[in-house]
């Protein structure tokens, strides 16, 4: 009796670590129900106070659309793969929103949740993490409306369809990789902070939002603007949903190999720094 | 069982802290400085440098050499100034921050309370920063719900639980804090002075929520500048001065040694160099002591026990009528009672030159538990002339434990009064006499 409670005592050492850390996937499986109320609380307070509350997950892509579907539909006069454009363009809006959402909230977290860093303990890495996933609440609330203009446009969605989710993981991931790499740095030095909107707007515009991939036509060169996880991810979008061109298959296995790339070392470089954040932060 | 459930060796903790740089001579240096070093902490930046990305080159040693072991269900207060590496070695203790060098074990779940309502969110309701605040502490969501409705009685806020945060005073949003906190239960529990919220008779409910936690058997790493609460609740104490430990034994001994350790308020104050001591041409204070039963002196005393304050003076202008006084405060600054020098020998009689002492006996079963510090006057009566008057010239300790010769008895908890005399009492049973 004595004996197997023994066995079940826990045991910690506490001591100088130096160097790269392992990643800690068992300790952050023990913790996932904070992860569960992380998320929560970042779903919960996100729109409080606000008399558009979830809305404004909507608002942001939609008016976003409607100033492309102006500028670089009507009057630039973009091709957009033969879907209307502001179709092909919400669809990229979509996932794109969500992406960079979770990476300014997750690349902030750490900085912005500070009280916490500095006063109990649990794996760091769930802070950008649970960022990056409430962030999934408004693409669910935006998508619902991205499949309503589909059907509004006469665009039925074909089996494609199941390759979504796929999707979302990758610009998840991308993200989450980003933000590791960002929000680790932010903690020791603001001036990230500061990067983080320039970065996200010149991402967007390295993105395929406002203008199909298509218009790149030397095959090698489009493998190359693959490595932006995001172009796989939106050309994905467009592929699964409105059924333009051909499957993208290539190409996302560019993305996916750099996200997870990025994802990988992310966390490590969060790792090794993450035993300064309490002295620092 | 394991014979130890905290283990401390030798820990050590650095920080660095920005130092003043040595000022740029030339405008070519300054701007090179400028240029050179955001590119230089770049680098170590994404080298993964943590420290060295900021150019901090100043560091101090928050915590030198520490250990100490904790037995299990052990209860250990830890003491000491601020900035003596209290709140450090608990940050260690819970992996908050990892220690420059040493290391520490620990068998058993633990829970640490550095802070009251960490994570507690202003737009969530009190019901929803509940469940909030217990999975940041370490609660599972089905411990939470189990232990609920004990949480939302404790805090006594049942009728604004699904009202947001932003709404309470903060006087309740202690107390919703501190429940949850309080209904934690690991084995080892690590407290940073959580017990200073709320108005007094919550706070009680604190401290005796706080003696359940030990009666269990828990171990508890409780740290405090409530040096009654510490000697009522801990029976071991560990005293940090400047990252190292000073001492480390029975609660009240230690206690006594960082009252020593003060600002000259120790049990004993001598004045070796005639020219410094207090007083001027009428007379000077030599000494003031707090002694016991036998003649030593004491930082602790029991309070069932009498003791005696005594003063040590010189007087140099005889003639003079003396009036010899100690007043004495408690540390929350009030003032318990005055005692005036009432030897019949020397009423109205005025003295010669020469050396005195004037002890006076308190008796046990008197003054209430805590630090007491000591005014010590001399005056002359007719005409009225301040021979000397020091402030807070010795302090000491007063210890109580429960127990049948006390006038606690067998209460443990929170006992408050500025005097507690043990005070003859009779209750009559008049089963006879039922009419109203």
């Amino acid at each position: 009796m004595a004996e197997a409670a023994e066995r079940t005592v826990k045991y910690i050492r506490i001591e100088p670590t130096k160097g790269w850390a392992r990643i800690g996937f068992r300790n952050l499986y023990e913790f996932r129900g904070l992860l569960y109320f992380l998320v929560w609380r970042d779903i919960k307070v996100r729109y409080k106070q606000t008399v558009m509350g979830a809305a404004w997950a909507v608002i942001q892509p939609f008016f976003m659309m409607v100033v492309f579907s102006i500028f670089f539909g009507r009057l630039a006069k973009i091709p957009s793969d033969g879907i209307p454009y502001p179709l092909f363009t919400f669809a990229a809006l979509v996932p794109w929103t969500m992406f960079a959402t979770g990476l300014s909230n997750a690349s902030n977290s750490v900085v912005s949740d500070s009280n916490l860093v500095k006063k109990v303990y649990f794996p760091r890495l769930l802070m950008p993490i649970s960022a990056v996933l409430a962030s999934v609440v408004d693409f669910v609330i935006a998508f619902t409306v991205l499949v309503l203009m589909g059907f509004y446009y006469g665009m039925a969605p074909t089996t494609a369809v199941f390759w979504l989710p796929l999707l979302v993981l990758l610009a998840l991931v991308t993200s989450m990789g980003v933000a590791f790499w960002l929000g680790a740095m932010n903690v020791q030095f603001r001036d990230v902070r500061y990067t983080i909107p320039f970065l996200v707007q010149f991402w967007m515009f390295a993105t395929p939002i406002a203008y199909p991939s298509s218009l790149i036509e030397d095959t090698t060169i489009r493998m190359v603007y693959a490595i932006n996880p995001m172009v796989g991810v939106v050309e994905g979008f467009r592929w699964a949903l409105l059924g333009s061109g051909t499957a993208p298959g290539p190409m996302i296995l560019v993305s996916a190999i750099t996200a997870i790339i990025l994802f990988v070392t992310g966390a490590f470089y969060f790792r090794r720094l993450e035993r300064s954040f309490a002295d620092v932060v | 069982m394991a014979t130890t459930a905290v283990r401390v060796r030798n820990v050590a903790k650095q920080f660095h802290i920005g130092g003043v740089q040595a000022p740029y001579k030339t405008l070519r240096e300054s701007l090179s400085g400028a240029l050179i070093a955001p590119v230089k902490r770049a680098t170590n930046l994404i080298r993964g440098r943590a420290t060295g990305a900021a150019d901090l080159d100043k560091s101090f040693w928050a915590l030198n050499d520490v250990s100490f072991d904790v037995a299990p269900g052990e209860i250990v207060g830890i003491i000491g100034r601020n900035g003596a590496g209290k709140s450090t070695l608990l940050k260690i203790l819970s992996r908050i921050t990892e220690p420059t060098k040493g290391y520490c074990e620990i068998q058993g779940r633990v829970g640490s309370l550095l802070e009251v309502g960490t994570g507690f969110h202003n737009e969530l309701t009190g019901r929803e920063n509940v469940y909030l605040n217990g999975s940041i502490l370490g609660m599972t969501r089905a411990e939470i719900n189990k232990r609920f409705d004990e949480i939302v009685a404790f805090s006594e806020v049942e009728t604004f639980l699904d009202t947001p945060l932003k709404h309470y005073s903060s006087g309740m949003q202690m107390r919703l804090a501190f429940s949850v906190a309080a209904h934690l239960e690991p084995e080892i529990l690590i407290i940073d002075e959580v017990l200073a919220v709320g108005d007094a008779a919550f706070q009680k409910k604190c401290l005796s929520k706080m003696e359940d936690v030990g009666k269990q058997g828990r171990t508890v790493l409780f740290v405090s500048h409530n040096m009654p609460a510490v000697t009522r609740l801990c029976k071991r104490c560990v005293l940090l001065g400047n990252g190292t430990v000073i001492a480390d034994g029975p609660a009240h001994h230690v206690v006594g040694a960082y009252l020593t350790e003060g600002a000259g308020t120790s049990a004993a104050r001598e004045w070796p160099d005639r020219s410094k001591a207090p007083g001027g041409d009428v007379g000077r204070l030599r000494a003031v002591r707090i002694t016991n039963e036998d003649g030593k002196v004491a930082d602790s005393v029991d309070i069932r026990r009498p003791f005696f304050v005594e003063m040590d003076y010189e007087i140099s202008q005889g003639g003079y009528v003396l009036l010899p006084h100690f007043s004495f405060y408690n540390e929350e600054g009030i003032k318990v009672f005055v005692t005036l020098d009432q030897d019949k020998a020397w009423r109205r009689r005025p003295r010669p030159a020469g050396r005195y002492v004037s002890r006076v006996e308190i008796p046990g079963n008197f003054l209430s538990e805590g630090t007491i510090f000591v005014n010590c006057n001399l005056i002359t009566i007719d005409p009225q002339i301040v021979v000397f008057s020091e402030l807070q010239v010795v302090a000491f300790q007063v210890i109580d434990q429960p127990g049948a010769d006390t006038a606690r008895g067998d209460w443990a908890g929170e006992l408050t009064g500025a005097v507690r005399p043990l005070l003859n009492w009779n209750t009559e049973y008049r089963p006879e006499d039922q009419e109203w």
